[in-house]
């Protein structure tokens, strides 16, 4: 077993060996490095050919037309254009968006943006599980709403939302329903034939492909406008100008096409990983499992170590690369919008660590980060004066702190 | 954000070794220690720093001190700084510890300043509580 232990597939992935085998191919003075938009000699049009091959792979993972895929930088750039590129061109039907408070920031700060263009924006409160509730959304739905934009996975607690009930809600209203799915590519099964889904945002990083490169997913029937942020060349129906980055895009098919075939297995033996580890931390007192215990992706444990902050236990277990709700992990100092979205107190948001496991963990790196932690938890507990509290039996909500 | 190579040693010898660190508590009710607590949970630290003191003619001296904290790994370590920085030293001496010390003795990077600011304060408020018992 080698160390450090990777467990944070929920911030990137590794990239597949066999994806870099394919993006290799268009990386080398004999392969594919034609302009994919060159329609006068062969480079070009071979160089097209693995474009639209991936695209292909990307459009049969979530059951779409080929023709709905719109290649971008990453989801960042994909949430961006699907909220910004919706919400103005539909600004004449009105001026108002629902979006949730549990979303990525690529999705709050494009909301921020279309606020201060004169939007006025919902964010919906989520349900102490991490879910938003239909009712919830149907609540909250006026005469000027133009657009919804809520995720189906969220990054921090790998909960999942019913976006078909969703979607249901929305095409019923006429109003444009956007997805952020970069979390549940290769995780959870897509199916955009059935889903009342208009806008998809796609990832490949987080799905064993590269990183600066995804996807939007527009629906031609019935037909999504948007209007474009990048200007140029009029590459991808005008909606996403640019050269199109062949070897990225060639990696993205590949990892998506690999996420079709390999999807059940995958998520059959990361889940079996994820119960084990979940049984190996479960007994530790005073431990908490975030977001809903069943409605999530395989990998996801997100779990609060009480009297704990999270940043101390991360350092303590230096050779598991993992991440936290700690504020002290965050420039802004702030503990995760997302864990206090769902109610969760500070303290236990500042004690919240994510383990995420992915496709080359090992039950082998399992079993060690349980000790580790069991053994980490008990030390820094040891350091604790809360910890002493709460043995003491002190009741810490009804002790007056000294804030600074 | 990477730690400095000190708050990390730092850390991992409290961590490590916790009672020679001076991790622990004493009795607050005794008559020669002195009890400050600052921070809160809800901000993601809390700091216990106990000192106890001997009185010599008309000076106190610290002669041991116990810690424990609640806190990220810079916080842990600025607390296990100051324990170092106190032993032997008089009240008057105890009170004029600034956070900077500590801060540069961990150099600590600008975000993490509030910890050694922390420590400064709890070192004042077991100060004080001793002093209420003279």
């Amino acid at each position: 077993m080698k160390l450090p232990i990777y467990l944070d597939y929920a911030s990137t992935t590794p990239v597949d060996p066999r994806v870099v085998a394919k993006m290799q191919e268009c990386l080398s003075l004999e392969g594919n490095y034609g302009n994919p938009a060159s329609r006068s000699h062969e480079f070009g049009w071979k160089a097209e050919e693995s474009v639209e091959e991936a695209r292909a792979n990307v459009a049969s993972l979530v059951n779409c037309d080929h023709r709905e895929i719109v290649w971008t930088s990453g989801a960042t750039e994909s949430d961006n254009l699907a909220i910004k590129g919706a919400a103005r061109f539909y600004r004449k039907k009105g001026n108002h968006v629902i979006t949730s408070k549990l979303e990525h920031k690529a999705v709050l700060d494009s909301c921020r943006q279309l606020e201060r263009e004169g939007f006025e924006v919902t964010y919906l409160d989520p349900d102490a599980k991490g879910i938003i509730k239909p009712e919830e959304l149907i609540k909250n739905i006026k005469d000027e709403t133009i657009l919804v934009s809520l995720m189906h996975v969220n990054n921090e607690i790998g909960v999942i939302n019913d976006i078909a009930a969703l979607g249901e809600i929305t095409r019923e209203n006429g109003i444009v329903f956007h997805v952020d799915a970069a979390q549940s590519t290769g995780k959870v099964p897509i199916d955009l034939t059935n889903l009342k889904v208009d806008l998809m945002s796609f990832s490949a990083h987080k799905t064993y492909g590269p990183k600066g490169v995804g996807a939007l997913f527009v629906r031609r029937k019935p037909r999504v406008r948007l209007e474009a942020m990048i200007h140029g060349g009029g590459h991808e129906r005008g909606m996403r100008s640019g050269t199109l980055p062949t070897h990225q895009i060639v990696g993205m098919g590949e990892a998506f096409k690999l996420a079709e075939e390999e999807m059940s297995a995958d998520n059959a033996r990361i889940s079996a990983l994820r119960e084990k580890f979940w049984l190996g931390l479960k007994d530790i007192e005073e431990v908490h499992l975030n977001g809903h215990e069943e409605k999530r992706v395989a990998g996801f444990l997100n779990v609060s170590f009480n009297f704990i902050e999270g940043e101390s236990l991360i350092m303590a277990l230096k050779d598991i690369a993992v991440s936290s709700g700690s504020a002290c992990t965050s420039a802004s100092l702030e503990p995760s919008y997302v864990l206090r979205a769902l109610g969760l107190k500070d303290e236990l948001a500042h004690s919240s660590i994510r383990f995420a496991l992915g496709r080359f963990t090992t039950e082998q790196e399992v079993d060690y980060t349980i000790n580790l932690v069991k053994d980490s938890v008990t030390k820094l507990r040891e350091l604790s004066p809360l910890w002493d509290m709460y043995q003491d039996g002190i009741d810490l909500d009804k002790v007056e702190w000294v804030q600074h | 954000m990477a730690y400095s190579k000190k708050v990390i040693d730092k850390f991992e010898k409290t961590l490590k070794e916790p009672e020679k660190n001076s991790v622990g508590r004493w009795d607050p009710s005794e008559d020669d220690i002195g009890t400050g607590m600052v921070g809160a949970p809800a901000c993601g630290d809390v700091m216990r720093l106990q000192i106890k003191c001997e009185a010599k003619d008309n000076t106190h001296v610290i002669k041991d001190v116990k810690f424990k904290t609640y806190g990220c790994g810079s916080a842990i370590a600025s607390s296990s700084e100051l324990v170092d920085m106190l032993k032997g030293k008089t009240l008057e001496e105890a009170k004029n510890i600034k956070n900077v010390e500590i801060a540069e003795a961990l150099d600590l990077p600008p975000i993490k300043i509030h910890c050694s600011v922390l420590a400064e304060d709890s070192i004042k408020q077991a100060v004080e509580d001793y002093e209420t018992k003279i």
